[in-house]
């Protein structure tokens, strides 16, 4: 229990952050034709984001079901990463214990545990310690959601509040493009992206997104 | 439709953070995996951008009247400074609203 308060209190600070991103998320499903037990069914059952937003930028242009499970499964193949980063440190729990962490898998949740396993070695410490943070931010992610949700539904269409999804990406993408593969990553999604743009069933985005990976591995393999 | 995809994309997702946790630390994720995941957001991400910025209804607009275009531009030079989601959005949505009153 002291563990889990540790963790919970260590993401206070970043919880902040999360607000505005929740909210947007919360009143943009609604905005995009979801109901609100939809919208909030939506935050409950992905609990990720920015592949949220992208479902949702899909769904109001109307693509089909497997182009939005393709990018689900891309924006989120980051969580492989974490789970197998993690996986060492939580071996000892029951399958239960571990489906349970496994849902609450965020990009906040992984950072600030392995930060903290740096420091222990107390198996069970770990858990708690994971739990603490996890379950900060899924409260906050759910009450933001439902917030945005209650007022999304009074936003009129005529606030371009659409536009919130491009601009919530561009400040989760900018930051990362650091170095010459990055950008040589970014530029080429892009070019596909806008030569593709009245591809069928919104292969450009797939396309895109291939190229980009691409072209990025390719860089970095040479500089080596 | 929704609901199918509100549930797909739960599965795809839990299933995604599962993954290594479920197999026990007996496997590690390969190196070439890792060096390609490093890219996976940077692509997805702005092949979800820059067309939802330039094109405006469809068509391709490069024009200082695509308010999209501007305000856009404006929040990725904050994104880029900052960091800050709120100072993005905040100024690619007050620069849309302030570019669309002008407009009018």
């Amino acid at each position: 229990m002291k563990l889990f308060l540790l963790g919970f209190r260590a993401s206070l600070p970043m919880l902040l952050g999360i607000l505005p991103f929740g909210l947007i998320t919360g009143a943009t499903a609604v905005a995009t034709g979801l109901s609100a037990g939809q919208a909030i069914a939506m935050a409950a059952i992905v609990f990720a984001g920015a592949s949220q937003l992208a479902g949702l930028q899909l769904i109001a242009g109307g693509a089909p079901l497997f182009v939005i499970y393709l990018t689900t499964l891309f924006i989120n193949l980051r969580f492989v990463m974490y789970s197998a980063a993690l996986a060492p440190h939580l071996r000892h729990e029951a399958i239960g214990m571990k489906a349970l962490v496994a849902y609450l898998l965020t990009d906040q949740a992984f950072a600030f545990s392995l930060h903290y396993y740096a420091t222990t070695s107390e198996p069970k410490h770990k858990t708690w310690f994971y739990l603490g943070v996890a379950v900060a931010m899924w409260l906050t992610w759910m009450l933001a959601n439902i917030m945005g949700v209650l007022l999304g539904a009074r936003i009129p269409p005529g606030w371009s509040l659409d536009f919130a999804i491009p601009l919530t990406f561009m400040a989760l993408l900018l930051p990362v493009v650091r170095d010459r593969p990055t950008v040589l990553a970014a530029l080429v999604a892009a070019v596909v992206a806008v030569l593709g743009h009245s591809w069928p069933l919104n292969m450009g985005l797939i396309v895109a997104a291939l190229a980009g990976i691409a072209a990025g591995t390719v860089a970095e393999g040479l500089k080596r | 439709m929704i609901w199918l995809a509100i549930l797909g994309m739960g599965l795809i997702t839990f299933g995604l953070r599962l993954s290594f946790l479920a197999l026990s630390g007996r496997l590690a994720a390969p190196d070439w995996l890792t060096r390609a995941l490093r890219f996976v957001p940077v692509a997805v991400l702005t092949a979800l951008v820059v067309p939802a910025i330039i094109y405006r209804e469809g068509v391709l607009s490069l024009s200082l009247s695509n308010e999209r275009l501007i305000a856009g531009l404006l929040a990725a030079i904050v994104a880029w400074r900052t960091r800050s989601v709120l100072a993005t959005l905040a100024v690619g949505m007050g620069g849309v609203w302030l570019l669309q009153a002008l407009a009018r």
